[in-house]
């Protein structure tokens, strides 16, 4: 009896540190904070951090709407609660204003705050790891440079267990291991853009039920957690009408291309950062981008069984709808007008698995970003007070089935749950 | 090339001149002027050319406030041609930055640059009102209490007679003051109980957020089905300065 007592706690101490021993595994070798820089900012180390900031679109969250910029305070979105940007000017008590050039670094690398807590990965330091040393004291350069603001964030809003400093350990035991110098030294400038400050996999890997990114489908798209949208696919591009990349580096650097324009979150993000990129950072982040193999596609969003009957009657009155409300700009066969309204047919945003994207933009409208090669974008007006949700369903059935197009169809049910 | 009006036509806020002012006031109001330039209306770089389809690119406005901005009735979306350009561009930056709330709004205007946000105001300044039949729907003592505080106010709240911002005829006072004629009752209420609840906020001191906040939810529709009332002018265009020459009443959205 005393026996099996003494084997059972015996057993669970012995989990306990295996348990622990795997919790700590990752951050090993790489946590301790390295020596600071203490030789003051140079101009050009400032001029560069600002072009690097906005390669990594910091204000994109880390500014409020309407708020000071690097401020912070805005609300991050997240299937576990809400998580507030923080801020990053330097003031002594609410920002950025008693770090060291060196407790920057290792945040951006391991995810780590200056008073040793674990940051929320929703800060995606699973791709500012591959940051050189270089590039992060420029960014904090430019950053130190800022005006201090004195504002403190709110709190997040994180579900329990999710709030806990243990439920980001395990997380990043689970999901994170801190990039070698060696590995970061290997990248080429595409690579090296789109895997750190780029942190293009935020949004285009799809990620599973604990927020984790899906390994095996790496840049494979899918929906976007508390954001109501879609990442369009980034690997195994067909790019046979694009043989050169022209057309997508048109599409990073301006917004639209010959057939079709960014939207939604990418709008922004083209609005915010990539418009305000060199050529040649574009063409390398291009090159990587067509380089990036075909992965397994995220599971397929569920959505209501159409029946063969339904289908052809949604796409019988879907003709219809399109000639009155959308024919007029997007051409009788879906061809659109290059650089105005883009084509339809063959639309990777209209025949996408999930018709998620292709029903916000129908309901809500929206503008490609004003950028220097586009500054004054067509608009696309918003149907959800115009249409009535059979008929979106079916002009969206209509579209994705059209032309060569090929996508399953859009149920009433689909659209009235949104 | 056809003819297009050009955002420097507009004139700035005439700065109330019948004091006589030293130097270090101008200093101060020069200033002002100054501090206040990140929201000011940004002016086309003479070298790009402008295109000329603005009623194409802008379709995705007209679907809710109609061809060249004009709506018609008691739609709850207002008119927005012939607003004054200033007053627009200022609606447009503040649903961009969370000031006014309109999830649509909000997500459309986020990409859009400053220059276009101007160019866009400029357009709808420039195009011909809507005709607008007046609101049949109110009582007659909305009306009378809707009557009594537009066009005298009520000086023991501090609160100006509309006119008085609004211009003679409450049609506007260029460049950013807007007319309230011709606007859905709905539209009005709508607007005013925001700012009531700080829904709707304009650049501080915001003077209207004040003035509603002292009205009362009854007086607020009243002062909104009278408005929407009264037989739409023949000539809407928006005054070229205040009936008295300067406001009664301190406005963040206002230049000095």
């Amino acid at each position: 009896m005393n026996l099996r007592r003494f084997v059972v706690m015996g057993g669970a101490v012995f989990c306990a540190f295996l348990f622990s021993v795997w919790l700590n595994r990752p951050d090993l070798d790489l946590d301790p904070i390295a020596p600071p820089n203490l030789a003051s900012a140079t101009t050009e180390q400032v001029r560069a951090g600002e072009y690097l900031v906005r390669v990594g679109n910091c204000a994109g969250c880390h500014t409020a709407r309407g708020g000071v910029p690097f401020a912070g305070g805005r609300p991050i979105e997240t299937p576990f609660g809400a998580v507030y940007s923080s801020n990053l000017t330097p003031h002594d008590d609410t920002g950025l204003g008693r770090w060291t050039d060196a407790e920057f670094y290792r945040a951006m690398r391991h995810g780590r705050s200056k008073d040793d807590r674990w940051l929320s990965p929703v800060f995606p330091y699973t791709s500012y790891t591959n940051l050189t040393r270089a590039d992060s004291d420029a960014i904090f350069a430019w950053l130190r440079a800022l005006p201090p603001v004195n504002q403190a964030q709110p709190e997040s809003t994180l579900r329990s267990p999710y709030e806990l400093q243990l439920a980001t350990r395990v997380w990043r035991a689970l999901y994170f291991k801190p990039a070698s110098d060696a590995a970061i030294a290997a990248m080429d400038r595409g690579q090296y853009l789109v895997e750190g400050l780029g942190h293009c996999a935020a949004c285009h890997t799809p990620r599973d039920r604990f927020g984790g990114p899906v390994a095996a489908s790496a840049y494979m798209g899918g929906e976007i957690a508390g954001l109501g949208w879609d990442a369009l696919p980034l690997a195994g591009i067909d790019d046979a009408g694009d043989p050169e990349g022209l057309e997508l580096a048109a599409l990073l650097k301006t917004g639209i291309h010959s057939r079709g324009a960014v939207a939604g979150p990418m709008a922004e993000v083209v609005f915010n950062s990539l418009q305000h990129l060199r050529d040649d950072d574009i063409a390398a982040i291009v090159s990587y981008l067509r380089r990036l193999p075909k992965a397994e596609a995220p599971a397929a969003p569920r959505v209501p069984r159409v029946s063969d009957d339904e289908r052809a009657a949604l796409r019988k009155r879907g003709a219809v709808v399109y000639g009155e409300h959308c024919a007029d700009c997007h051409g009788d066969d879906g061809e659109g007008q290059p650089r105005q309204y883009p084509a339809l047919a063959g639309s990777r945003l209209v025949t996408a698995a999930s018709a998620t994207n292709a029903l916000r933009l129908t309901l809500d409208g929206g503008f490609p970003p004003s950028t220097d090669g586009n500054p004054y974008p067509y608009g696309m007006p918003p149907f959800s007070h115009s249409l009535s949700r059979p008929d979106l369903a079916a002009v969206l059935t209509y579209i994705r089935s059209e032309w060569g197009n090929d996508a399953p169809a859009v149920s009433v049910v689909e659209v009235e749950r949104r | 090339m056809a003819a297009r009006p050009k955002l420097k036509s507009v004139p700035l806020m005439r700065c109330p001149d019948r004091r006589p002012r030293s130097a270090s006031r101008w200093l101060a109001a020069a200033a002002l002027l100054l501090l206040s330039l990140p929201a000011a209306m940004p002016l086309r770089a003479d070298e790009a050319a402008p295109p000329a389809d603005w009623g194409d690119r802008l379709k995705a406005c007209a679907a809710c406030h109609g061809d060249e901005g004009r709506t018609v009735g008691d739609d709850y979306y207002p008119s927005i041609a012939g607003k004054p350009a200033r007053y627009l561009y200022n609606q447009l930056v503040s649903f961009r930055d969370g000031r006014r709330q309109h999830r649509v709004m909000a997500s459309m205007l986020g990409v859009l640059s400053d220059r276009y946000l101007g160019e866009i105001a400029t357009w709808y300044a420039a195009q011909p009102h809507a005709k607008q039949p007046a609101f049949e729907g109110a009582t007659a003592g909305q009306l009378a209490i809707g009557e009594r505080l537009t066009v005298a106010g009520d000086s023991s709240r501090n609160i100006p007679p509309c006119q008085d911002c609004h211009g003679e005829r409450l049609t506007g006072v260029q460049p950013s003051i807007p007319g309230l004629r011709g606007l859905p009752s709905r539209y009005l209420d709508a607007q005013i109980s925001a700012w009531k609840q700080g829904q709707r906020q304009a650049a501080a001191p915001d003077c209207m957020g004040r003035i509603a906040r002292s009205l009362t939810a009854a007086e607020i529709t009243a002062i909104s089905a009278w408005l929407a009332s009264q037989p739409y002018p023949a000539d809407a265009q928006p005054a070229g300065r205040l009936p008295h020459d300067e406001l009664p009443i301190d406005c963040g959205g206002v230049l000095p």
